[in-house]
């Protein structure tokens, strides 16, 4: 996930770079991804990504996106929950309202939203319980005012899982994932 | 023999396709084990077979395997009989045997072989059982197991299950592959592969088709394969999960669940895919369908109650009434084919481990010393229980005998092992 993350990143700052700066076939070297970033900042149209597969929509994404800015909490992704539970704790309720605000604000966006579980009991329930989870937070967005059609839930139950031995590992794989279209 | 020798070469060559064979040790046995001697089969076959496809080792091993016999050293008995006339009871006293296996193999025409095996009373000096089969070369393993039912059956009153098969998931070098292989765990095939999940695969009463929850798609979505032609139809892809599929007895529908609306409900439908109806409402999670034996139930697991619990409900849909209330994570149900005994997995202090309910008493024991189980059933017969387990991180399968006497683990194969279900006779 991290890794296509980074991946995504790093085409759209090579896509950005050579569609701005007119450089043809110039190799993106990962160092410079922020800089080009930051010399990109100024977007070149306020138009809202209808087909983000065009360059210079990834661009307008690439230098104003506050999802990949890790001063921002949009960039925080994981969501975690307690054993045999789907309750969004408090503790990441300012994070599910960033991400609402977020959707609200881009209509547009589209978000799915993973739910894992770990490995111990049943697969079968514990796919069950990564859905709740994926669809607790669904909610939780919802009532602060995305669409359903923005979101897509998904559940992996056990199956991305760690083999874990200890209540710190297992507690990593018992999460919801936020991912934004085309990441 | 040249098909013996290629098949092993096959699964030199081809470790990656999960082909490596699982073999089954027995640990700890019934409190009284029945002292059987089984004599190696004469050969006129001329055949110089594989020893661990010879015959007469694959029933011995077969017997012990179950726990229930304890399977004696023939080597040092001056008389080695393949025939009635040859059996000098006396040597076998001498070793305490109660009962005797002897048998032969001959070539027949047409490479076909005659295989001929009688079961003696060894006290009673009389002959049990006498049989003979006429197959091809290919058919010795199958036929060694038949045996085995027999003397299962004559010896202990109860049907034998080593001509069953059993079904499991194996992971290895990032591929998942459903399998299917002779309950020791010998001629495992592989029935479908994928780099995604493969889970829950549930065998049709007749033992000809296989439904499973395949991730290829990127989300569960339920496919009924069969083990004949190979062929296989979407079962279910509806929007959300499809998943935990059940035939029911007669093998026209199947429970499943889906989470259509939201929250993972369960559903009956046709087994051509049409005539979908939703049985189960509740706000909670409902999943693991089973079907009692007579189809007029549908056990399954909810935690409408706050925890995971099994309940039943009328097949058609109706009030739940819970079954399991003793701790507070019990999941997974399966009956036994009399449907009067429950196994689930069930959290105690010290893990995840198998149970038994029995569901006229309500009394509930747990059966595994191991920790980390999951996906328990039950063999035909109902004696054991095969379930997944970890050992050294990996998934292994085990079994347990319903009284917890018995126990079998799988042997380390290399592999990651898990979501078994023991099936019914081979056809």
């Amino acid at each position: 996930m991290k890794k296509s993350l980074l991946m995504s990143v790093l085409l759209a700052a090579t896509l950005a770079a050579c569609s701005n700066n007119a450089v043809k076939e110039k190799p993106a070297a990962p160092v410079v991804e922020s800089s080009k970033s930051s010399q990109t900042s100024q977007p070149s149209a306020p138009a809202k990504e209808e087909t983000a597969s065009t360059a210079s929509a990834v661009q307008t994404e690439v230098s104003v996106n506050p999802l990949k800015d890790p001063n921002n909490i949009l960039s925080k992704r994981s969501i975690y929950f307690d054993f045999d539970k789907d309750e969004v704790k408090a503790e990441f309720r300012p994070l599910v309202e960033a991400h609402a605000k977020y959707l609200v604000a881009n209509p547009n966006a589209k978000v799915i939203f993973q739910g894992s579980a770990d490995n111990r009991g049943s697969r079968e329930y514990n796919l069950s319980l990564g859905q709740r989870r994926s669809v607790a937070v669904k909610k939780a967005v919802n009532v602060l005012g995305a669409q359903d059609k923005q979101i897509e839930t998904v559940s992996y139950g056990e199956e991305k899982a760690k083999d874990c031995k200890d209540e710190t590992c297992y507690q990593q794989d018992r999460r919801v994932d936020i991912v934004y279209e085309n990441e | 023999m040249i098909k013996n020798k290629f098949f092993l070469f096959l699964l030199l060559l081809l470790p990656t396709l999960g082909r490596a064979e699982l073999t089954l040790e027995v640990v700890g046995g019934a409190a009284q084990q029945i002292p059987i001697a089984v004599v190696p089969f004469s050969s006129q076959a001329g055949s110089t077979q594989l020893s661990q496809d010879n015959i007469s080792n694959v029933i011995g091993a077969d017997l012990r395997l179950s726990g229930l016999f304890r399977v004696l050293e023939t080597r040092g008995v001056s008389s080695q009989p393949h025939t009635l006339s040859e059996v000098k009871y006396s040597d076998w006293t001498a070793i305490q045997a109660q009962a005797l296996t002897i048998g032969s193999l001959e070539s027949l025409p047409g490479n076909r072989l005659k295989v001929s095996f009688r079961l003696l009373d060894v006290l009673k000096q009389n002959q049990l059982l006498a049989m003979e089969f006429n197959i091809t070369p290919a058919q010795q393993r199958a036929t060694a197991h038949r045996i085995a039912d027999m003397i299962y059956e004559k010896l202990t009153g109860e049907k034998g299950v080593f001509a069953t098969r059993i079904t499991y998931v194996n992971k290895e070098n990032g591929r998942y592959s459903l399998q299917v292989a002779d309950a020791d765990g010998f001629n495992p095939q592989t029935v479908v592969s994928s780099k995604e999940p493969l889970i829950s695969p549930s065998w049709s009463p007749d033992g000809t088709k296989l439904a499973y929850v395949s991730f290829e798609k990127k989300k569960p979505v339920i496919f009924v394969q069969s083990l004949v032609s190979g062929q296989r139809i979407v079962l279910a892809n509806f929007k959300g999960n499809n998943s935990a599929p059940a035939w029911s007895p007669d093998g026209t529908k199947l429970a499943i669940v889906l989470t259509y609306s939201a929250n993972s409900q369960i559903y009956v439908i046709n087994a051509d895919g049409t005539g979908l109806q939703q049985v189960s409402f509740s706000n909670g999670i409902d999943t693991e369908p089973e079907w009692s034996p007579d189809g007029s139930s549908i056990y399954f697991t909810s935690n409408r109650g706050g925890g995971p619990q099994i309940y039943r409900m009328p097949a058609a849909g109706g009030e739940a009434k819970r079954v399991t209330f003793e701790g507070s994570y019990n999941v997974s149900p399966h009956l036994s084919t009399d449907g009067k005994l429950l196994t689930f997995i069930k959290q105690t202090s010290t893990g995840f481990k198998v149970a038994v309910q029995d569901l006229a008493t309500g009394q509930v024991q747990t059966l595994s010393d191991t920790s980390q189980d999951e996906s328990p059933s039950f063999a035909p017969n109902g004696r054991m229980i095969l379930y997944a387990t970890n050992v050294g991180g990996r998934g292994s399968l085990a079994a347990v005998s319903v009284d917890g006497r018995v126990k079998q683990r799988l042997k380390d194969t290399g592999g990651d092992v898990r979501e078994p279900s023991w099936g019914t006779s081979q056809n």
